[in-house]
């Protein structure tokens, strides 16, 4: 039984640990900018290129403790330790590292890490590929990975074209190259890459449902369906129940069940007529069987003390 | 000396209600009397109406706004707002929520599990006002979250529109809890209209006996069923199903006497509180709230009535042994346990040995878990 108890909290644990993974694989490097001569500049009034990092999921991120490179050859390392020499280190203690919901954190790649918690020891090398991939605590899982292309100029960044999102219909349109030149090739450090000023869902319902038929017969037919599944799951279940309580009936009568009557409700087996019955009985009768029987309501048990008395604490409440 | 006197006493004179009071703040504190009155006087859901009622008159106190006194509902860090954190997080409606499933007997349910249909159809009233929302201009979020008054549920109808309207949410909240008092005016000549005298005189089968497995089961399966098609129902029905699985399992009586009283009892004080609170005149007194009312009484008619005529039309494909009094119709909505009240007092008018209470729980439990589901379904659509 222990060991069976032992193996159980195991699995719980186990699970938890992945929920914990989960929550940390929601990171997602969003958008970089591999040279920044007249972009964004530092806290330092410096301009380097940067990376930015987004909270994908709905609930707090920590990212402390995660890594961050730009060298792709750990990948061919097994040890742990040998690849988190080789990478920066988000570090623990800075409250900054908690990532509210769906927002974005700024690591400038200035090769700096003296600087603060968001500058990388690495810099990104303008004219070749930039491979960049973040790692969970254990160094030895990706979180996610892109590689820049050699092509994208200066003061232009790499950017998703929807937060977090791959797009999974075309993934070579997951990224693209922003370059400010166009109100939709903006580039957004620290922001949206898509800026949005309204909830879309209700745009789209705005625009294609506009008397609400749609949604009407969607909503419908869920609702309906949710309660038919419901009532045919509680269906099945009922006989299942009915055909186990025969069996069991026929057993303790020690026949099997062809032998067992077919059953039918009798007539008169309302819980109320045999209530009237009894009553009947009792008010005209006065018939008592002096059979034992059992009780089928409850006893109200008062446990009195003077101590927890209403009487002695609370004024009586006003009859009306 | 005396100058430093009157300074102080005018401003006082600046911070009391009498300086800051206009019409609005008195209208709203007759609506505040008029709802304690229709609870203490005329018995009209008085666990709701009494704290709305009272909270009406707590939020419409006229003070200065700009004396940064931290005493408004809508001031941060006040003690009202932080009691109010209940309301507009959404935290109340699921704990309320818990407290209905573990005093609601799902047996009547189990034992007829078609009349979880009728729980259904009742939620017609409302997409019926949905439409008629957008009709009238509202955008689909607030016409989803307006419209939830239909399914006669305040905790579902608070947390829906904190999501999607949540300025609306004390216009929604009072709209909704006055109809679910009002359900046992508007609802009887409903169901006359739609029936005939035959139909009301309609003897249903006494419900079987349901065991405790299959009561410990309803609230696992239903769980599962029901959020896998709706996840964002999760809130609602999970605490629904958990606390009715806390009374059912024979094993937690004191977590499900505690949730099915002392929690509940809690939860609604402040609830029933901060909501009545939440009216200030400033935001409740406008065209939309009329508009809100209106709709609200419109999707409680539909819903009524959807109920009352799906009855009569699942009646021609049931053998005649198994007909359904139409009467339970009505019980659809989820104004528990006013509106099977209302059925069985209606059936017992026709038919004096007709009692259809029991009956009638069964699309009343299910119009909650519908109603419910109803909410996940505008929240994932729109949210």
């Amino acid at each position: 039984m222990k060991k069976k108890l032992s193996a159980l909290l195991l699995i719980v644990m186990v699970c938890a640990v992945s929920a914990t993974a989960q929550t940390r694989g929601a990171l997602r490097i969003n958008e970089i900018m591999v040279q920044n001569d007249s972009s964004v500049v530092d806290d330092y009034g410096c301009r380097s290129g940067w990376i930015e990092l987004f909270n994908s999921s709905f609930a707090p991120l920590e990212i402390s403790s995660v890594y961050i490179t730009n060298n792709k050859a750990v990948l061919n390392i097994s040890d742990a330790q040998e690849r988190k020499k080789m990478m920066y280190a988000v570090p623990l203690g800075d409250v900054n590292t908690k990532m509210p919901k769906r927002q974005h954190v700024i690591f400038w790649a200035d090769g700096e890490p003296t600087r603060g918690t968001f500058h990388t020891s690495f810099t990104l090398t303008p004219g070749q590929d930039n491979w960049v991939g973040v790692f969970d605590a254990s160094a030895m899982n990706v979180i996610d990975s892109i590689t820049v292309p050699a092509s994208l100029l200066a003061n232009t960044s790499y950017a998703r074209a929807i937060d977090g999102k791959e797009n999974e219909a075309e993934p070579e349109k997951t990224w693209e190259v922003r370059d400010n030149l166009t109100a939709t090739t903006y580039i957004t450090p620290s922001s949206n890459n898509i800026i949005t000023d309204s909830n879309t869902k209700v745009e789209t319902f705005k625009t294609q449902d506009k008397n609400g038929f749609a949604m009407t017969i969607m909503a419908m037919c869920i609702v309906f369906s949710a309660l038919l599944l419901l009532c045919i799951c509680f269906y099945i279940i009922s006989k299942i129940g009915e055909s186990i309580s025969k069996r069991n009936k026929a057993k303790s009568q020690g026949a099997t069940l062809n032998d067992m009557p077919a059953s039918k409700h009798p007539e008169h087996d309302s819980g109320e007529e045999i209530a009237a019955i009894v009553m009947a009985l009792h008010e005209h009768l006065d018939a008592h069987d002096q059979e034992n029987t059992i009780l089928t309501i409850n006893k109200v048990k008062k446990a009195y003390s003077p101590w927890s008395s209403k009487i002695y604490s609370l004024r009586e409440v006003p009859r009306r | 000396m005396t100058e430093f006197f009157i300074s102080n006493l005018r401003d006082f004179w600046h911070l009391t209600g009498f300086y800051n009071a206009t019409w609005e703040h008195f209208v709203m504190l007759a609506v505040g009397l008029f709802f304690i009155w229709l609870a203490i006087k005329k018995d009209f859901e008085p666990m709701l109406l009494v704290p709305i009622g009272f909270g009406m008159l707590i939020g419409n106190i006229p003070f200065n706004t700009e004396a940064g006194l931290e005493i408004g509902i809508y001031e941060e860090g006040s003690v009202l707002n932080i009691l109010y954190n209940g309301v507009s997080a959404g935290w109340y409606p699921p704990l309320i929520f818990l407290g209905i499933g573990a005093m609601t007997d799902f047996s009547a349910l189990i034992a007829n599990p078609k009349l979880m249909l009728i729980g259904a159809a009742a939620q017609f009233g409302i997409f019926g006002a949905y439409m008629v929302a957008l009709l009238l201009g509202f955008e689909p979020d607030q016409a989803g979250a307006i419209a939830i008054i239909g399914g006669a549920d305040g905790p579902t109808a608070i947390f829906l529109s904190s999501k999607l309207a949540p300025n609306l949410m004390g216009a929604i909240a009072v709209s909704a809890y006055s109809y679910m008092a009002l359900v046992p005016v508007i609802q009887p000549p409903l169901m006359r209209l739609f029936t005939t005298k035959k139909e009301r005189l309609i003897k249903m089968k006494p419900a079987r006996a349901v065991s405790q497995n299959e009561k410990i089961i309803f609230p696992i399966v239903g769980l599962l069923l029901t959020c896998f098609v709706v996840p964002s129902g999760i809130p609602l029905l999970g605490m629904l199903f958990f606390g009715n699985l806390l009374r059912e399992c024979g094993v937690t009586t004191r977590l499900a006497k505690t949730a099915s009283n002392a929690l509940t009892d809690i939860v609604t004080i402040l609830l029933g509180m901060t909501v009545g609170a939440s009216t200030q005149a400033s935001q409740f007194l406008t065209a939309e709230t009329i508009g809100i009312f209106a709709l609200g009484f419109m999707a409680f008619i539909i819903a009524s009535s959807s109920g009352v005529l799906f009855v009569k039309l699942f009646n021609l494909f049931l053998p005649k042994s198994k007909k359904i009094n139409p009467l339970i119709g009505n019980a659809g909505v989820s104004a528990v346990p006013m509106s099977a009240r209302i059925s069985n007092n209606l059936g017992l008018e026709y038919d004096p040995s007709n009692y259809l209470l029991m009956h009638a729980m069964g699309p009343n439990v299910s119009g909650v878990i519908g109603s419910a589901v109803a909410a996940g379904v505008l929240l994932g659509f729109l949210a």
